[in-house]
Parts: C-alpha cells; sequence; structure tokens
C-alpha cells in the first residue's frame, strides 16, 4: 500500500504536533517533518480519518493518542541489521570491552528487542555473556513488550538467518532459539541478560553508567540541534573510553562533539568516547 | 526527432533531476551519469532499487567514472549543486525542506527500499516546477503514484517509453495513470541531458 503524504501540509502537521505537546507532553517539534508528514498520514489513512477528525480524536481520546504515539514512531528492525557493522563489532570493540570487569550496554531506541538480543548474541559468542548486561529502551511501551517476549515469526528469523549468515558469527542464527510450530523465542540465558524499560531521549536523562551504547536508524528522524543534545546526554552516560554505535548512515556532525568522540569505524560510524 | 521546445526551457530552468528506475535501468542510468558536465548546474538524485546486504560495485563504478561529484546519501547530507547523489539500500530516501535529504527505515513499499514513491513524493513537496524526474524500466510499479504527485506540483515528468524499456511494468504504471507529461524514447532521454 502506498502512503500518500500530500494528505496533510506542513502548517497541519506543525498544528498536531503543537496539540500533542500541549495535551500529552511529548515534544516531535524537533522530529525530521518529512518522515514524520507521511507517518501522520499513514496513521490518518489506516484510522480513515480527515484532519479534522485527526484533531479531534487527538484531544478527546487518550487511548487514541496511546495508538497514535505507536504508530507515530518507526519500530522496522532487524535482527543483524548490517551484518559488517557486527563484524566491525567484533574485531574493533569486542576485544576492547572484554578487558571490563562489568560491560554495560544501553540500546536507545530498541523497539521490539531485535538489536538487544542481536548483541547479546554476539556477547555470548565472544564468552561475555556472564559479565554483561544490556538495557533496552524505548519511548514505545507497546514495542517493549514485544521485546521483553522475545518471540519471533519463523519468517522473520528466516531474514535474520540471512544477515547472520553474513557476521561470519559460529553456527547459524537458530541455535540461540527454541524453535515450537511457527514461533523461535530467544533462549533464556540471553534473555537474563536484558533488562527493557521505557526512556525517552528528548525528556528523560542519564540513568545508568555504559561501557557501550548503541543507538542505531533512530538520530535519521531527528533534527541534527536534538541530535546534539541527545549526544549530550550519552556522552555523560559512558564510561571513559565507553564505546558509541549510530547507524550506518548516521555520521556525528556537530563540531563540539567531534572533539569529545573517536572515530574507530567511519564506515559503521563507531566511536569512542575521549576523556572523562 | 527533436525534443519539443517546451521540455528543453524546463530542463534549463530546473536545478532538481530525479531518477527512478529498477530491473533494467541501471545501465541507461549509469550511461546518462558518465555524460554530466561541470555545466549541469543541477542535483541528480538517483533512486534505484537495490538489494539489502548485495554490496554491489554501483558506488565505485559511478565514483570511477563520472566527472562531478557523486555521493551515497547518508542522513542529514546538505543537498547540493554539480552533485550526483545515490539513495541507500534498505533505507527509504526523503527531502527535507530546508535542502537536506533525511533517512527513513520504515516498512518497505511496492516491497522495495528505497522506494521510488517516497522520495519522488517529497520531493514534489518540496520543489514543485523546479525539478524534472525521469522515471524507467522496472518490473513494479514504484514510482507511479510519485511521478504523478510531482507532475501535479508542477513538476516536468517523463517516463521512458515502453517500446525501449527491459522492463515495461514500471514505466507503463506511470503512463497508465497519467503521471507522464511526455513518454520519450531512450536516446531522447540522452539528448535532453546534452542540453
Amino acid at each position: 500500500m502506498e502512503v500518500s503524504s500530500d494528505s496533510i501540509t506542513s502548517k497541519q502537521l506543525g498544528e498536531v504536533i503543537d496539540l500533542v505537546k500541549k495535551i500529552y507532553g511529548f515534544d516531535f517539534s524537533d522530529y525530521t517533518k518529512a518522515s514524520l508528514k507521511r507517518r501522520v498520514a499513514r496513521i490518518m489513512m489506516l484510522k480513515k480519518l480527515e484532519f479534522y477528525d485527526l484533531k479531534h480524536v487527538l484531544v478527546n481520546d487518550q487511548q487514541f493518542f496511546q495508538e497514535f504515539l505507536e504508530e507515530i514512531t518507526v519500530n522496522v528492525t532487524e535482527m543483524f541489521r548490517d551484518p559488517n557493522f557486527y563484524k566491525a563489532m567484533n574485531s574493533q570493540v569486542i576485544p576492547y570491552l572484554s578487558t571490563y570487569q562489568h560491560i554495560k550496554i544501553w540500546s536507545a531506541g530498541c523497539s521490539s528487542g531485535e538489536e538487544v538480543y542481536s548483541l547479546a548474541i554476539l556477547m555470548k559468542e565472544a564468552g561475555l555473556t556472564k559479565k554483561s548486561f544490556i538495557y533496552g529502551t524505548d519511548i514505545n511501551t507497546e514495542v517493549l513488550k514485544e521485546a521483553r517476549k522475545g518471540i519471533y515469526s519463523l519468517r522473520k528469523i528466516k531474514s535474520f538467518a540471512e544477515n547472520y549468515l553474513l557476521t561470519t558469527l559460529n553456527g547459524s542464527i537458530t541455535d540461540h532459539f527454541t524453535i515450537l510450530y511457527d514461533a523461535a523465542t530467544i533462549q533464556n540465558e540471553l534473555k537474563h541478560n536484558t533488562l527493557f524499560s521505557v526512556h525517552n531521549l528528548i525528556s528523560d536523562t542519564i540513568f545508568n553508567e555504559f561501557q557501550l551504547i548503541t543507538c542505531r536508524n533512530v538520530f535519521i528522524y531527528f533534527e541534527t540541534e536534538l541530535q546534539e543534545r541527545i549526544l549530550d546526554l550519552f556522552y555523560n552516560s559512558l564510561c571513559p573510553h565507553g564505546f558509541l554505535c549510530l547507524g550506518s548512515k548516521e555520521t556525528i556532525r556537530s563540531e563540539r562533539f567531534r572533539d569529545k568522540f573517536k572515530v574507530i569505524n567511519q564506515k559503521q560510524n563507531i566511536y569512542q568516547k575521549i576523556g572523562t | 526527432m527533436a525534443l519539443d521546445q517546451n521540455i528543453i526551457n524546463r530542463w534549463h530552468n530546473a536545478d532538481i533531476v530525479l531518477l527512478g528506475g529498477s530491473a533494467g535501468s541501471f545501465k541507461i542510468i549509469f550511461q546518462l551519469a558518465k555524460n554530466f558536465s561541470l555545466q549541469l548546474n543541477k542535483t541528480v538524485i538517483i533512486v534505484i532499487h537495490r538489494k539489502k546486504n548485495f554490496f554491489s560495485e554501483i558506488e565505485d563504478l559511478f565514483s570511477q567514472n563520472i566527472r562531478i561529484m557523486f555521493k551515497e546519501i547518508s542522513d542529514k547530507d546538505k543537498i547540493n549543486k554539480n552533485t550526483v547523489y545515490i539513495a541507500p539500500a534498505n533505507y527509504h530516501t526523503l527531502i527535507e525542506k530546508d535542502g537536506y535529504f533525511s533517512l527513513d527505515v520504515s516498512e518497505a513499499v511496492w516491497y522495495s527500499k528505497p522506494s521510488i514513491d517516497v522520495t519522488f513524493e517529497s520531493a514534489a513537496d518540496i520543489y514543485k516546477d523546479r525539478c524534472i524526474a525521469i522515471l524507467m524500466s522496472g518490473a513494479n510499479q514504484d514510482g507511479a503514484e510519485g511521478l504523478l504527485k510531482l507532475r501535479n506540483s508542477g513538476a516536468l515528468t517523463i517516463v521512458q517509453d515502453p517500446a525501449d524499456a527491459e522492463m515495461t511494468q514500471m514505466p507503463e504504471a506511470a503512463i497508465n495513470i497519467n503521471a507522464a507529461e511526455y513518454v520519450l524514447r531512450t536516446d531522447e532521454i540522452i539528448e535532453l541531458f546534452k542540453k
């Protein structure tokens, strides 16, 4: 299905952003507009709403707002998305991380958990399961429920398996799942090493100190000023020499932060904190 | 056959050229790109259907064979003149009104990511009559709706003559919904870029 993006104007998008901010306190004003517009148009299409009706239900129906929040954020993800990123992690980051006593990892904007479990598998393959722990956070409570279950359809597993193969990790992805009928559940050993909770990158603050933070394909939805604010949060949440991983097409553009992070892998956008 | 004067005038007035295609379009897009000169004075944005994890030599081929700047798009890249941009695999490419690209990993459109529709529609929002879009060979209907939006917002829309296209579904889908202002043969499209 095609999503029509001309069903709302920039002015109307501004009205929706204002409403949501005033009534619910969620601030989307620094999100990139072109993709936000597509998301709002998509919700209108799915719910068969005209613009006037959308505003009406947003104001009057709290339940609708929950659905709106779930739909407006993009939750498309895969396990081992960008296999070359995981290869780079294995060769350039894991050896360094393994020297720490404890390895705390934060996957920010974790959606339905695919990246968290990919990292858990990566740590397991490196023999670091016992001393590592992964926090997955997202703004969206519904996807976090999915993440906690760690259950994926076999159809999805099949596409994850293709990625896994390209990472050159041992064995196959199914070694890390228990398969029953048409669903695969991540193994308990890996699940026990994870914790999923709500965190809003825009309004919430530091909650722990980490050796590694991954925030991949989240910055693409934020304007550069907002990216900078969140980089500040990440910088302050990292231990000295901690690592930050952005998406393969996301770079640190701010001059201020270029001096605070060393580039470890230019192509995969893996950075290491400089200073304390 | 000489090109219509209206096409030539609008070509000169446009500062953005959008090229969309899928199966069977790469050869012609590459041939066009090889001929881009520094006098082009336009931005060229290419959206070709690509597979994720398939590290084709597209980037190398382009950067080694063309005379003007070439770049695979990264998020928030500034949109410059005299530069050829290509949409990365496994992302949709959108155009923001302040003159930069943004990327999006949302659902595939017509099983495609990058989707031509997505880029064309966001370009229609921003560029109006400042742009020219050409849709070429392809095996599905991605791009047709986006091209129609471009046409309705004042862009010059061109579709490769299905008789010349290796795969006809994509150009035909656009012609069927009346998204093509002009249907041009491959040699005419090549001719246009020399103007």
